[in-house]
């Protein structure tokens, strides 16, 4: 396995090879990290990742109908405890899960607090006021935003990649589709630990910091060589693929298994489901 | 070590080969060789000279612009692998592994891997399961069935490509510089391996596997034709044909 150099102490240094050297290698940790998750032991790893597509869909499909606080409020409750009881550290999942949905969602659900017509809940200055329509229709959107992306969370950080693919089928996406998704992430990763060793080599034989020009001039270079080795090694795939009986369309197999906990789990699901959807 | 045997029954027959890239880079000069069933037969030539071109023809993978080759005593050309019969044929009983193990390795995990050419042959999938557990015992690679090929070693990416191509049991293996990039153990491990197996061609430079498995050898120069045909004792001890190969100094 390619050695990967170390963000910290490329930090000191701001140039262009650095910056680019961080960002390969928060890639590449991100995904092995995200890989590491789905490989320890916990519920919802042991579940059946045909049955998790199943499940996300339907709790996804319960939080979009619910008109009741308290249901949405349960299911993310719930979201958090299957977070728990998956070995996946709380701190690290309300982060991930909400580092970015106030500002995106929030962007939403502002004028939602003015312009919604109802009581007045809060007077601020310049004359604008809360309502308390307004209010409530703005948390309905954030605990919706939020609890639908703790359940598409939890379903990615606990099946490993390859099995998210695979489980794919179970929606009727065709094998051929799966199997080019399933490809271009492994070589993504190839991709990307060669650009790494190709800016680590850069930066042994650079010793001064590189004008605009020169930095740019190096990015084509760069990106031209990857290009071309991603054509060359292209056509090696494809040879490879047709050397052991490839002629034009996969055929593929899955090795998943429904387990009496699988059923019990989908069944789970499905009562959760029906009680938010009456429950609105 | 095994002899050459001509009453063997032969595998490969290529005759007066010639390949050119592009239409401009000359890869294989009127080649012509023979490959019998049972023995480990060497093509030994330096880089570009030509040998793994060479092995893909022999692969049906690439088709030569002039000459002809036989494989199993038929002709071996895009027409004929267009015939499903003889494509199930050619490919259940000819198995490649690449010089690159990571153009080999393109699928998900090692599992998939393993199983990917013996799905493509229309294989039975509980027939297929039994040929992928046996083909990651018998590489020492089941503890690893899960893995994902950019979580392997240089030396496990080899061995993952060796079972993708032994789970479809073939009889003759094609083996591009296959001690390319291994350290000490696995090139050991990769010469036993070698030894278990019926017919093998190998396309390489490595003077010591040359010497360790094949018992015949072809050596291609640098012009891209082969200078030398004969057994391994005598084209190694040649030292005039080998510096003239850029295949030692």
């Amino acid at each position: 396995m390619s050695q990967l150099a170390q963000p910290s102490r490329l930090k000191s240094r701001s140039g262009f090879i650095e910056r680019t050297l961080i960002d390969i290698n928060n890639t590449l940790e991100q995904s092995l990290f995200a890989e590491k998750i789905a490989h320890k032991k916990g519920l919802l790893q042991a579940l059946d990742a045909r049955l998790k597509v199943i499940a996300m869909l339907m709790l996804l499909l319960a939080v979009s109908l619910s008109h009741q606080l308290v249901i949405i409020a349960g299911l993310y409750t719930g979201a958090l405890i299957l977070a728990a009881v998956s070995n996946i550290s709380l701190g690290f999942f309300i982060k991930r899960v909400w580092a970015f949905i106030p500002f995106f969602t929030g962007i939403v659900a502002l004028p939602a607090l003015f312009i919604t017509p109802g009581p007045a809940l809060a007077h601020l200055p310049l004359g604008l006021v809360i309502t308390r329509t307004g209010a409530l229709t703005a948390l309905f959107l954030l605990l919706r935003v939020g609890t639908s992306v703790s359940m598409a969370t939890l379903f990615v950080l606990t099946t490993p990649w390859n099995s998210v693919l695979k489980a794919l089928g179970v929606l009727h996406v065709p094998d051929v589709l799966i199997l080019t998704l399933g490809m271009t992430y492994r070589y993504i990763h190839l991709l990307l630990h060669l650009a790494n060793d190709m800016f680590l080599s850069r930066k042994s034989r650079i010793l001064r910091r590189l004008k605009g020009t020169e930095e740019r001039r190096l990015m084509a270079a760069t990106s031209g060589i990857l290009l071309g080795k991603s054509l060359q090694l292209s056509s090696e795939v494809y040879l490879a693929m047709e050397s052991r009986g490839f002629r034009g369309y996969p055929h593929t197999m899955d090795r998943f298994q429904m387990r009496w906990f699988d059923w019990a789990a989908g069944l789970v699901v499905v009562l959760l489901t029906l009680l938010a959807i009456v429950g609105r | 070590m095994d002899q050459p045997n001509l009453t063997r029954q032969p595998i490969f027959e290529a005759s007066q080969l010639c390949f050119v890239y592009n239409e401009q880079i000359p890869a294989l000069d009127h080649v012509s060789m023979m490959v019998n069933s049972g023995e480990k037969l060497a093509i030994l030539g330096s880089n570009g000279s030509g040998k793994s071109t060479l092995l893909k023809i022999l692969d049906g993978l690439y088709f030569p612009g002039s000459g002809s080759v036989r494989a199993f005593t038929k002709i071996l050309s895009e027409r004929a692998l267009r015939d499903d019969a003889f494509n199930f044929e050619f490919r259940s009983r000819v198995g490649f592994v690449f010089q690159d193990s990571d153009a080999q390795l393109f699928m998900p995990t090692v599992w998939d891997e393993v199983a990917f050419g013996p799905l493509q042959l229309g294989i039975a999938q509980a027939e297929v399961i039994k040929r992928v557990e046996a083909a990651l015992l018998a590489l020492h690679i089941e503890k690893i069935s899960d893995r994902a090929p950019h979580q392997l070693s240089g030396g496990e990416k080899k061995r993952v490509a060796l079972a993708s191509v032994l789970s479809l049991s073939p009889e003759v293996w094609l083996l591009d510089e296959p001690s390319a990039g291994l350290d000490p153990r696995s090139a050991a491990w990769l010469i036993d391996f070698i030894h278990s197996q019926t017919t093998v061609v190998l396309a390489t430079h490595d003077l010591r596997l040359v010497e360790a498995v094949a018992g015949r050898i072809y050596v291609i120069d640098e012009n891209h034709r082969i200078v030398a045909e004969g057994t391994t004792r005598e084209v190694l001890s040649n030292h005039d044909l080998l510096v003239q190969a850029n295949l030692t100094i």
